[in-house]
């Protein structure tokens, strides 16, 4: 007999239900509250690294006009500001806040399979947080060496946080990997076993399978970065060499002996390289379905597009010595990792064609989420194709240090992933609060945004080209730079300030259409997929009301021939074709026609 | 159904029910026991890592092997009794009979307990003969090699105890049947992992 989930038994899913205002909002078993709670502190704490951006650009901009902050914080900044976006911000927002609210609702179960699992994972993750954030505030302050805390720089005299700051570090990384992984097991387990009664594998929706391929790397590549951060906090607490080389520092030989920074590279990569997917595949899910809702159109190759997800996540597991060139290796290695690096970019590739073949011909409606979801279609491309130049030795090498690498990664794994987050928090701002957002507001900051980009990043492709050198406090002068890369440097910072400042419309958006937004009804786009048929929106604890819904089809039956409406739900059986009334589809909550 | 047949699935032809009256779960079991099957591919990797770590290390010049302490050939004793009694537990949940499940399952915490402070011991031995973690990378790796180890074994005893607990206030044995399944299973698992350190130690 096959295994009945618990959530169908008779007894049901026993569901913890909160007694008081603690147990509801603060220490909840609920996904849906852990979702908004994992979101808020992401947020927020990616607020502070946008903000150590503003700092360094208006360093790097106007070198002589500030003096906001002087090298070791330009370094501190640097560093603080790579690690939380990609792991404190990216990961958590995606994983532990989309991952959270989505999973159950889309597989239609009552909630996570191990709720106080749960509920841990996002207190330890608000732990590391604070750690982290505690090493603003310690002696010496965070630390300086980069997001990549490279030994044995690191730990060193003459890196700024070389004694109390990396040790924070590397303790919140250590806690973030165990939030993570109790979060992990939640999903993955939750996927594989809670999945509502005809709901397979394959009629998942991407959110869904980007979700699942993405914490199953997580849950391999984490452990590279906990090894390798737990054999350094030996080395910097207790002495020990396994990455310290025989080292002199400032003319005093230490007491390291033979060790090699090189493996840490190796270890650091190892989970480097699958977390940039970790962050990537995530948001191909999520974007996915954007896409094909607004276009109102099945998403063109659905199994295609699972395939890709799993090439993407096998082959992002070797291909992280190409992080690696100018640390030097074998000439066979470099052959080897440019190759794999190059083949990943055909299942990523071929993702952007069915992206772009769901638009095609579709009764497309351009609404906020839409423009976002398709504005990430152009950056997600030009960071890809910067990705073919650097995957090769020969041009890696001269270009490594400079600002075309900071070009690229920000075009492919910072604004791409962002756009992306934009296009789903509006896409499912509605089911989350039960209203609707403002959307000129919501275009005006995707115009701004958008655009700003562009304004940010191309220029800096050119600066790479000159040969301007990444990680620099200030430029000096050279034979090389010609003086007006120092105006194209002020240039970028004047549209990075007006890009930071846009964002501020986004908070201003959501917070006012909490109160102020229209109702959104269940439904507002028209959606085919699990989530938005909970019988109540915001869905209220355990979801579906008495019973767990039924599957009879996939996520994307949009303008099927001969329905009755151009989308039908998940949970409708054939034979009863849904008419406009039962799906309660309000056409004037249909942003699109009711702007254009 | 199987994994390739599954992912070649065109989902968009069928319509309808697929499967029977009730939820399947992809695997046919509990989902306790999916996600320990998942913890313990997290828990080889980590230590697939320290090993590589360790050859890649190995291979430096300062390394001085470390001749391990005959007491862990006794520890090892240890933790495959620990390993064989918790099996015994399972065996026996498996049987109408409930008789020495008690005795099972409080022996084999009681000798993973032991070989714990086993492991301690040999770190106090190895101390006192002036076998520092700092004086050599070999060193290092025995104290966080079985250091690792000895934590998710930590892990393990804690879930053991909770199971403990509710046995002495009188649950049924019946009840505690998956935590003892799912405790000998991850015994089992950790048992290999042991082995393996061990071997690797030994032979360098």
């Amino acid at each position: 007999m096959a295994y009945v989930p618990l959530a169908d038994q008779d007894s049901e899913q026993e569901l913890h239900h909160p007694k008081s205002w603690v147990t509801e909002w603060v220490f909840s078993q609920d996904h849906k509250v852990i979702a908004i709670q994992y979101g808020g502190i992401a947020i927020a704490v990616g607020v502070v690294a946008l903000v150590l951006s503003l700092l360094m650009r208006m360093q790097l901009g106007f070198p002589d006009s500030f003096d906001l902050i002087d090298p070791s914080q330009y370094y501190q900044s640097v560093t603080m500001h790579g690690m939380i976006m990609v792991v404190y911000m990216l990961t958590a927002l995606l994983l532990g806040g989309f991952g959270n609210y989505m999973i159950p609702l889309m597989v239609g179960a009552r909630d996570m399979v191990f709720p106080f699992l749960n509920m841990l994972s996002v207190w330890t993750y608000f732990l590391s947080v604070l750690i982290l954030l505690a090493s603003f505030f310690v002696t010496g302050g965070p630390t300086g060496a980069g997001w990549t805390i490279y030994p044995p720089q690191a730990s060193m005299a003459g890196t700024p946080g070389h004694d109390m700051g990396i040790v924070l570090m590397l303790a919140s990384l250590g806690v973030f990997i165990v939030a993570f992984t109790m979060g992990g097991l939640n999903y993955v387990t939750t996927i594989l076993q809670y999945r509502c009664r005809g709901l397979t594998m394959m009629r998942l929706p991407l959110t869904v399978w980007g979700l699942f391929i993405a914490t199953i790397l997580g849950l391999f590549a984490f452990p590279a970065l906990l090894v390798s951060a737990v054999m350094m906090l030996f080395d910097t607490l207790l002495g020990t060499s396994f990455f310290m080389p025989a080292v002199i520092e400032a003319g005093t030989p230490l007491d390291y002996n033979g060790g090699s920074p090189i493996l840490f590279q190796h270890l650091f990569w190892f989970f480097g390289h699958p977390e940039v997917y970790i962050v990537a595949l995530p948001a191909f899910g999520l974007v996915s379905d954007v896409l094909s809702t607004h276009a109102r159109k099945n998403i063109f190759g659905y199994r295609m597009m699972v395939w890709a997800l799993i090439a993407i996540g096998g082959l992002s597991f070797i291909v992280w010595a190409h992080h690696m060139y100018v640390s030097g290796m074998h000439p066979y290695f470099g052959f080897f990792f440019a190759t794999t690096t190059l083949i990943i970019a055909v299942p990523t590739a071929l993702k952007v064609y069915n992206w772009v073949l769901t638009l095609w011909e579709g009764d497309i409606r351009l609404n906020a989420p839409m423009y976002f979801a398709i504005g990430f279609i152009f950056t997600f491309i030009h960071g890809g194709l910067t990705g073919l130049f650097l995957g090769n030795v020969v041009i890696d090498l001269p270009l490594s240090d400079t600002y075309f690498v900071v070009a690229h990664f920000h075009m492919v794994m910072g604004v791409s992933p962002v756009l992306v987050l934009f296009a789903a928090l509006y896409h499912w701002y509605p089911k989350v609060t039960g209203r609707m957002f403002n959307e000129p507001m919501a275009k005006a900051h995707f115009w701004i945004t958008f655009l700003g980009t562009y304004a940010i990043y191309l220029p800096m492709h050119y600066l790479g080209f000159l040969g301007v050198p990444r990680r620099y406090y200030a430029l000096g002068e050279t034979d090389f730079i010609p003086e007006s890369a120092q105006d194209l440097n002020a240039a970028i910072t004047i549209a990075a300030l007006v890009v930071g400042a846009a964002q501020i419309l986004f908070f201003i958006n959501i917070f006012w259409s909490l109160r102020y937004g229209k109702k959104a009804g269940p439904n507002p786009w028209g959606s085919a997929s699990l989530e938005w048929q909970t019988p109540d929106t915001p869905p209220v604890h355990g979801n579906w009301g008495d019973e767990l819904p039924t599957v009879y089809r996939w996520a994307y039956d949009y303008s099927v021939p001969g329905a009755h409406q151009d989308f039908i739900p998940q949970n409708v059986p054939e034979s009863e074709e849904p008419t406009a009334d039962e799906q309660h589809f309000d056409p004037n909550h249909d942003q699109s026609k009711a702007n254009l | 159904m199987s994994l390739f047949k599954e992912l070649t699935v065109k989902p968009w032809e069928r319509k309808g029910i697929i499967g029977g009256l009730e939820a399947e779960g992809t695997f046919d079991t509990s989902p306790e026991k999916v996600a320990l099957v998942f913890f313990v591919v997290v828990a080889s990797v980590i230590f697939s890592l320290f090993a590589v770590s360790y050859i890649i290390r190995m291979e430096l010049p300062d390394w001085a092997p470390l001749a391990e302490p005959t007491q862990l050939w006794f520890n090892t004793a240890l933790l495959v009794l620990s390993s064989v009694f918790f099996q015994w537990a399972r065996n026996i949940t498996k049987t109408d009979s409930n008789k020495n499940v008690m005795t099972a399952f409080v022996g084999a915490g009681l000798f993973a307990i032991m070989f714990i402070a086993g492991q301690y011991l040999t770190w106090e031995n190895l101390q006192a003969e002036g076998f520092y973690m700092t004086s050599n990378p070999a060193n290092a790796f025995y104290y966080l090699l079985t250091g690792v180890h000895a934590v998710h074994l930590l892990g393990g005893l804690w879930v053991w105890s909770i199971g403990l607990i509710r046995m002495i206030s009188g649950v049924e044995a019946k009840e505690l049947k998956l935590s003892i399944e799912l405790c000998a299973f991850y015994w089992h698992f950790l048992l290999i992992i042991w082995l393996i350190m061990f071997a690797l130690m030994a032979n360098t």
